[in-house]
């Protein structure tokens, strides 16, 4: 299914939006993480709209496809593309981890219907994944999984663990998408625990490895239909984002993996939004 | 008295006519029923198929088997998966592993998800004997007590495993099991009751209480017929779940007794006997003994050389039931 330049375009034109509200709901909320939801918006916008078979009227429904996001903390992008999908409401994302709220600061699979598992500590979504793919197959359903992983978990042991029960298993309905924005908590991936040679450490692990430009939502999609004429290995996707995609004041910038925007950078990060990094004009100006 | 209601078995305190089998095989044999019993059954081991006797289940059900290599952090994810999408998973190993070394995905992929994966601990306590410290689990009780939605079975013997392996597979979170390596009586038989979250009495008694679970329940049968002779009444009560605990029973064996000794082959932090004293401080307080593990590790030795080492056996139960006499008298 090759996906047509109009699509794109709109693709693109809500993944601009669904950041502009991730920033919003940050500053509402005051706190959480910034960087990892921008730079992953365009992916998270793909999934929802063009990529995952899913109702939002039944996210409960078996045959769904199931996307699983292992690096919980980067939810706002989830919640956000749920919410424009039709899971609930808009107005919703304005109770981001507030008391009684069912958009927890990490997601919860019993709160929110659709967020598929728990997470937030790190290392473990792939082994959940491929616990699910593996039931999928003994049961012969057609569905596929989709695991999100940031590139910081990729230094857990769990992780690796799953990567040689996944290939051992050759679980093919399984696709893993690779955040590779090169941050973390404590500075680049590569000072802090390096990760490189990663594309080759997964072939060693005997994974199909793909590897895109994370904002360009045509070869996302390239690779997502790649992965599914693989057979004999799982894929992996690794997409080089840009943290704080969208936002150029902040991109790159690790110091924004874990903080919100307070009210003055979040009327900035809009504008630059709006206006594409001043490239158009807003009817907000 | 012992309780004619417990169906224990006829000869119970004749060591001749008393099977020996590890609690472990009764959790092989529970596998293989609940496998039977339930298609959506499926067993994940990491390594240990024939120590924790999941190999009976890989020969029945070798499509419904999966071997997980050492990884028991992945083993408690893939099941939380497997958990997530419909199976009822057991996950098999040694307790001082699962759940000892996968405590986080225990707590995050399976209780806070709330997912129905069984957790089999085995080779748990001191009594796994020459391997030493580091594969004798002290602490798992503890460990799994405190996880929200979590239940704890820790069974006396074979038998009782079986039915506690049985049960939960039925139930719809999740459970912990822990069991022993080394061959204990089987005292209990098909038709003694096992209901979850209830203690069994399984001698009455009038001066003082002795909670027990896991294989050491036979060491305070041994210490209350003992104590029998120096006309001591003892109340035994087999307490096998530790989670959710039977207020009930157990108030009502002190409110009579008025003295508690609490024998379990784990540390004393944090355990059974801890479970119990914690609710017994807030509803009926009352002198208690503690008889388990004190604050340290195990270590290489022959079972009831360490039993007898580290205080678990009827001899040292006894002395406790008569401190807490004492107690209970100033």
């Amino acid at each position: 299914m090759n996906i047509h330049d109009k699509k794109v375009k709109k693709l693109e034109e809500l993944a601009n939006k669904i950041r502009q509200d991730i920033i919003s709901m940050l500053l509402e909320a005051g706190s959480g993480h910034t960087a990892g939801p921008l730079g992953m918006a365009d992916i998270f916008t793909a999934l929802y709209f063009h990529v995952l078979h899913h109702d939002p009227k039944n996210p409960l429904w078996e045959d769904r496809d199931r996307l699983i996001l292992s690096n919980g903390h980067i939810c706002p992008v989830r919640y956000v593309t749920m919410a424009h999908a039709g899971y609930f409401p808009l107005k919703e994302l304005k109770t981001l981890r507030k008391l009684g709220t069912r958009l927890q600061g990490h997601p919860e699979r019993e709160k929110l219907p659709g967020v598929e598992t728990t997470s937030g500590p790190l290392g473990s979504g792939l082994g959940q994944s491929a616990g699910i793919a593996y039931a999928a197959m003994m049961d012969k359903k057609k569905f596929r999984v989709y695991c999100i992983m940031s590139d910081g978990e990729q230094q857990a042991g769990n992780t690796w663990e799953a990567a040689m029960f996944t290939a051992d298993n050759k679980l093919n309905n399984l696709t893993a998408i690779l955040d590779r924005n090169n941050i973390q908590i404590n500075g680049m991936t590569e000072d802090v625990m390096p990760l490189e040679p990663i594309r080759e450490k997964y072939e060693a692990f005997n994974w199909h490895v793909i590897e895109i430009n994370g904002h360009n939502i045509e070869e996302f999609v390239d690779a997502v239909e790649e992965a599914k004429a693989i057979y004999e290995k799982p894929t992996i996707i690794i997409a080089h984002t840009i943290p704080g995609k969208g936002v150029p004041e902040i991109e790159f910038d690790y110091q924004w993996h874990g903080k919100p925007p307070k009210l003055d950078e979040a009327k900035r990060f809009l504008d630059q939004l709006r206006t594409i990094g001043g490239k158009i004009k807003s009817e907000h100006q | 008295m012992i309780n004619q209601k417990a169906k224990l078995v006829p000869d119970l305190f004749d060591k001749s006519k008393l099977e020996m089998i590890p609690t472990r095989n009764g959790y092989g044999k529970g596998l293989v029923q609940a496998g039977e019993k339930d298609e959506r059954v499926v067993v994940l081991c990491a390594d240990l198929a024939e120590s924790t006797r999941s190999h009976w289940f890989r020969e029945k059900f070798p499509e419904r088997y999966i071997e997980m290599g050492v990884a028991e952090q992945n083993m408690a994810t893939i099941a939380a998966g497997m958990a997530n999408y419909g199976k009822i998973p057991f996950i098999s190993s040694y307790a001082a592993f699962s759940p000892g070394r996968n405590n986080e995905q225990i707590r995050t992929t399976i209780s806070l998800n709330n997912l129905p994966v069984k957790i089999g601990g085995a080779h748990a306590g001191i009594s796994v004997g020459p391997d030493g410290a580091t594969h004798q689990a002290l602490e798992d009780i503890a460990l799994m007590r405190v996880q929200p939605r979590m239940t704890v079975f820790v069974p006396c013997d074979a038998i009782e495993s079986q039915k506690a392996t049985v049960a939960a597979a039925r139930l719809p979170g999740p459970v912990y099991i822990r069991f022993a390596r080394e061959k204990t009586p089987v005292f209990t038989t098909e038709k003694t009751p096992f209901k979850v979250g209830r203690a069994e009495i399984f001698k009455t008694g009038d001066d003082v209480t002795i909670l027990s679970c896991g294989p050491l329940v036979y060491e305070a049968l041994l210490a209350a017929k003992n104590l029998e002779k120096e006309k001591v009444s003892v109340e035994v009560i087999n307490n096998h779940t530790i989670k959710p605990q039977d207020e009930k029973t157990i108030v009502n064996s002190v409110k009579k007794t008025k003295a508690l000794v609490t024998v379990e082959e784990h540390q004393v932090m944090g355990g059974m006997g801890s479970a119990v004293i914690e609710m017994l401080a807030k509803k009926y307080p009352i002198p208690v003994e503690m008889i388990g593990v004190e604050d340290r590790f195990g270590e290489s030795g022959k079972p009831d050389e360490l039993l007898e080492k580290f205080g678990l056996t009827h001899p040292h139960i006894m002395r406790a039931v008569k401190k807490v006499l004492k107690r209970k008298k100033d």
